[in-house]
């Protein structure tokens, strides 16, 4: 028998919970825990999507699950919730720098005009790689639905960015 | 106790959405390029998600066991609700951009308005698609101006789309009970009211890529009724096949 957990031990553990898709931050760093609350030797973490059809969501949930189990916490459940809508905000200074180092460029402020323009961004996002400022978005979607996919004309290197939602 | 025209509300909503999600899975592989591909597909997921939300809200208000899988595979074409514009065959890439174009524009403005919902659950799922739909219609628009202020070819192509697809506008913004219902109680947003906006919008981007809209008075309808045209019942037999003929299956 372990001692029940407390919230910060459990925030612990979900910080070694990484993206599936970006294994470099955890699920904590890049904002989609919500809550966590303990009792009886449980847990309930509450989750919210990046994306609405956001693949990894179901992933993610096992993963958080198995990650406490593990440490002897039980029962976990995982509750998703979809208000307030995620924010790329949320995303840590800790965890930008993180995904600049593995070669995305981080997110800017997400945006909270109404307007709709043409042009999501007027000036070049700087190259992950070799910091130029060289670079052209190539297309709005990438490899997952978080990302589009830049071009730096400098040193020749398509990069992914994370984009502001 | 479940409310019939909450029900049938957020199944045109969920519909609507589940429905262009599959016509543009069908890219998936056939993208005139690579990012293209992936931004087509990438849409697609959008509307998937958004459609299994609210699909597995509207099963959740009707109270009878069905959930989001239920309802996208086995109901069949009758008992669907998206708007006729939406299960049309995907054209080619100037049709399937313009139509995109039109109805993620239409999709922000109604998802804004569905944002301030007073039943939560839709006004969470409202939020998310609006971040969402910003997206489709920043890059539809820059490519509906791309390709009509671009060749010859391209122009016509993409023109034609317009000229084929207008007739099937007009669906979006009509409500009946069920709409005016919903809307008075401060669930949902009379469709109605965003003709002006969408209009507006639409009409500022058309200006920039060349296009006119023709002059046409007569609107196909029946969509939200179950009056669909031929091809929807095409689509769901593709759509729908892997889970009737294996039902309950996992992988």
């Amino acid at each position: 028998m372990r001692a029940p957990p407390t919230r910060d031990e459990v925030l612990e553990i979900l910080a070694d919970v990484k993206d599936p898709e970006i294994p470099v931050i955890s699920v904590v760093e890049l904002g989609i825990v919500r809550d966590v609350s303990v009792s009886d030797g449980g847990a309930v973490v509450t989750i919210t999507p990046t994306y609405s059809g956001c693949p990894a969501m179901r992933e993610i949930e096992a993963d958080i699950s198995r990650a406490l189990q593990e440490r002897g916490i039980a029962p976990v459940e995982v509750r998703t919730v979809y208000s307030p809508a995620w924010t790329t905000d949320w995303i840590s200074e800790e965890a930008r720098e993180k995904l600049a180092a593995y070669g995305i460029a981080p997110p800017g402020r997400a945006q909270a005009s109404e307007l709709i323009t043409l042009s999501r961004r007027s000036s070049p996002i700087p190259c992950p790689f070799c910091h130029s400022i060289e670079t052209e978005r190539k297309s709005e979607f990438g490899s997952t639905a978080c990302k589009a996919i830049w071009f730096c004309r400098s040193c020749r290197q398509p990069f992914e960015e994370f984009k502001a939602l | 106790m479940s409310d019939p025209a909450l029900v049938s509300y957020l199944l045109r909503l969920g519909d609507d959405r589940l429905v262009l999600g599959h016509r543009l899975s069908e890219w998936c592989g056939h993208g005139p390029i690579l990012e293209e591909d992936i931004a087509l597909t990438n849409m697609a997921l959008d509307l998937i998600g958004e459609a299994a939300l609210l699909l597995k809200l509207a099963g959740e208000q009707e109270g009878q066991g069905r959930d989001e899988d239920a309802l996208a595979y086995l109901r069949d074409a009758t008992e669907f609700r998206n708007a006729l514009m939406l299960e049309l065959p995907k054209g080619d890439f100037g049709f399937t951009i313009v139509r995109q174009f039109l109805f993620s524009v239409f999709s922000l403005l109604q998802m804004e308005a569905v944002q301030r919902s007073r039943l939560e659950a839709l006004s969470g799922i409202a939020a998310k698609t609006v971040k969402e739909a910003r997206y489709h219609v920043r890059h539809c628009a820059q490519w509906v101006i791309t390709l009509g202020d671009g060749t010859e070819e391209s122009r016509a192509r993409v023109q034609a789309a317009v000229d084929d697809l207008w007739r099937y506008t007009g669906e979006l913004f009509m409500a009946d009970d069920v709409d005016c219902e919903i809307a008075a109680v401060g669930i949902g947003v009379d469709p109605s009211t965003l003709a002006e906006a969408w209009q507006a919008q639409v009409g500022e981007v058309f200006i920039r890529a060349g296009l006119t809209v023709p002059k046409t008075g007569y609107m196909q309808r029946g969509g939200r009724e179950g009056k669909h045209t031929e091809h929807l019942g095409h689509m769901l037999a593709e759509m729908q096949i892997v889970a009737r003929s294996h039902p309950g299956a996992t992988w």
